[in-house]
């Protein structure tokens, strides 16, 4: 098990390391000079190689991938192009509204999608399940922005009841950061919801196509007993799967919900310095959500094997 | 058409919806009331008879827009679909059909792609080659040629595992008879899903890059820009960034209703696939 363990933790950092090189080169070797973005329309050639070696264009790119990834060893995520400053002070209180924003909606969407997905395979055919297969129809095909300002119409402008904007100070109080973000969270559990809802249910219900849940009715136990207790640990594998396939897709979905709340989190920082073409900073938050999506596929393999001894001595 | 008969009412309503739409968005230089860019009344003015969804941000015809908008999301959408489509199919079934290296080298690659969310990927190439219509439409068509890729490869291995496959190949078929007259004709309706689904994701991520102000460029209508520009209008208590976004949705949702049904036809424990 403790092989089996670390050997997923390894392919994490694998793909991570092939992700951060694939990712630097991409940014380098992709035709447009960083240089000339900066400097447009002013740019003379003196200029142009004057900030090409300010920047270190004119070392070799292999070279400059060791000095970065040593830098980001060392926590040092490099300089922003834009403002100047360095991009660990601009994304790391970023970062921290974001884990917010993202852990808020997983602690809502997650026990919610379960649990009624498990509600939906116990009453198959029933009112909640044609209720809740519609929602998600619904929600699987309507972009995040419109579900934003759909609420935001409705519960900001027409009730009243919180604030359209998330906009968070480092000095408010722990209520008043609950209500500016209750309105993007909810939008966020709404995104991730269905996919999470429908699969736990398909998998609860080919479960029970089996003949040992067969059995298990026969021998007179009663349905909530037999989907708690035997159909529900066989079927957790692809939950698990999927509930950390929409977590990851939480780090990433926060991003246009970010915009549209005008919450002042990584993704947005990350969308601005696309348009301005700021590549340290892209690179730096490029790495992080892809380190944060790498991380959950860790943790969903793991939690996988505990959950199934069977994928343990799968050859 | 004996299918026909027992079609449900939700793939009606969905073919009833994606053929108004895109239908629309085709003939919109010609049915639009207005010009794409003529200014016809004051910002965000209330739905009238002269104009049936109101003005936008800068007194434009909001139905006018909305029709020339999902003419340009739909044309990005379907080309980006056509080359993820055509890539990710051809390499699927070619490694599908070759095996051995070339499969394990073009699996592993686009494993690591595939370690990065799309959004992220997209976001880093749209910073290094900017933001302009065939570099959206290449980028998108690339990297959901990842997701296509295995799709297809998974469903020409369960093919090309068949009996007259192995026949075919015993024969001394060359490959591009077997991909061509063997694996690809009963490897479609699955195929054809997976390009509705594709087209579904590709749409809405355009209207997203284009609501981040990453994709399409004004002055060019198109829906994710439209619900940017109209999105201050919410906060007056106006529908206006509701319009596009209601208009996103709708096509997803038609186009997401004739894929089930397709997909559930498919797997019908019968077996009998349907007849293309």
């Amino acid at each position: 098990m403790t092989r089996l363990l670390l050997q997923r933790i390894g392919l994490g950092l694998l793909s991570l390391w092939v992700i951060s090189a694939l990712l630097f080169f991409a940014t380098n070797l992709l035709p447009g000079d960083v240089a000339a973005a900066l400097l447009g329309q002013q740019a003379t050639p003196a200029s142009l190689a004057r900030l090409r070696a300010v920047l270190g264009l004119d070392q070799p790119a292999w070279l400059r991938y060791l000095h970065w990834l040593r830098g980001l060893l060392h926590g040092d995520l490099g300089v922003s192009l834009a403002s100047g400053r360095s991009v660990a002070s601009e994304l790391l209180p970023r970062l921290g509204n974001t884990l917010l924003l993202a852990s808020l909606a997983g602690a809502v969407a997650v026990p919610l999608a379960v649990g009624l997905g498990l509600l939906c395979a116990m009453h198959e055919g029933g009112l909640v399940d044609r209720l809740a297969s519609l929602l998600c129809v619904f929600t699987i095909s309507l972009p995040e922005f419109f579900l934003g300002y759909l609420l935001i119409g409705l519960f900001a402008i027409q009730l009243g009841w919180l604030p359209s904007l998330a906009i968070i100070n480092p000095g408010m109080t722990l209520p008043g950061r609950l209500a500016a973000v209750t309105l993007p969270t909810c939008t966020l559990v709404l995104v991730v919801l269905a996919h999470m809802l429908r699969m736990t249910r398909a998998s609860v219900l080919s479960v029970m196509a089996a003949p040992y849940v067969e059995m298990a009715y026969l021998k007179g136990l009663k349905t909530s007993t037999v989907i708690l207790r035997h159909a529900l640990p066989n079927a957790a594998a692809p939950i698990i799967a999927v509930v950390t396939m929409n977590l990851g897709y939480l780090v990433v979905g926060v991003v246009v919900v970010e915009v549209v709340f005008v919450y002042p989190g990584a993704g947005q920082l990350m969308v601005d310095a696309v348009a301005k073409r700021d590549l340290p900073l892209v690179q730096a938050c490029g790495l992080i959500f892809a380190a944060i999506y790498i991380a959950l596929n860790v943790v969903a393999d793991v939690l996988a094997l505990y959950a199934n001894p069977r994928l343990r001595h799968a050859s | 058409m004996a299918q026909s008969a027992r079609m449900p009412l939700s793939v009606v309503v969905g073919t009833g919806i994606v053929v108004l739409m895109v239908g629309g968005a085709l003939l919109a230089p010609w049915i639009a009331p207005y010009h794409e860019a003529q200014f016809i009344g004051g910002v965000w003015d209330l739905p009238s008879a002269t104009s049936w969804l109101g003005t936008d941000n800068d007194g434009r015809d909001m139905f006018t827009r909305l029709l020339f908008g999902t003419r340009t999301t739909v044309s990005i959408a379907a080309l980006a679909t056509a080359i993820a489509l055509s890539i990710g199919v051809s390499l699927g079934f070619l490694v599908a059909a070759v095996g051995g290296w070339l499969d394990a080298l073009l699996s592993r690659a686009v494993d690591v792609l595939l370690a990065m969310p799309v959004l992220i990927s997209a976001l880093i190439v749209l910073s290094v080659l900017g933001t302009s219509t065939p570099v959206l439409i290449g980028t998108l068509g690339l990297l959901e040629a990842t997701r296509v890729y295995f799709v297809a490869r998974a469903v020409a291995r369960s093919v090309g595992g068949l009996p007259f496959v192995q026949v075919a190949r015993v024969r001394g078929e060359g490959l591009a008879w077997i991909i061509g007259r063997e694996l690809l004709p009963n490897a479609l309706p699955p195929l054809i899903a997976e390009g509705g689904l594709r087209f579904c994701f590709i749409f809405l991520f355009i209207a997203s890059l284009s609501f981040l102000g990453l994709g399409v460029q004004p002055p060019t209508a198109d829906l994710g820009s439209m619900v940017r520009e109209n999105a201050q209008a919410i906060n007056f208590g106006l529908f206006a960034p509701l319009y596009p976004a209601a208009a996103i949705g709708l096509l997803t949702v038609g186009v997401n209703l004739i894929v089930d049904w397709l997909l559930a036809l498919h797997a019908r424990p019968t077996g009998h696939g349907i007849e293309l």
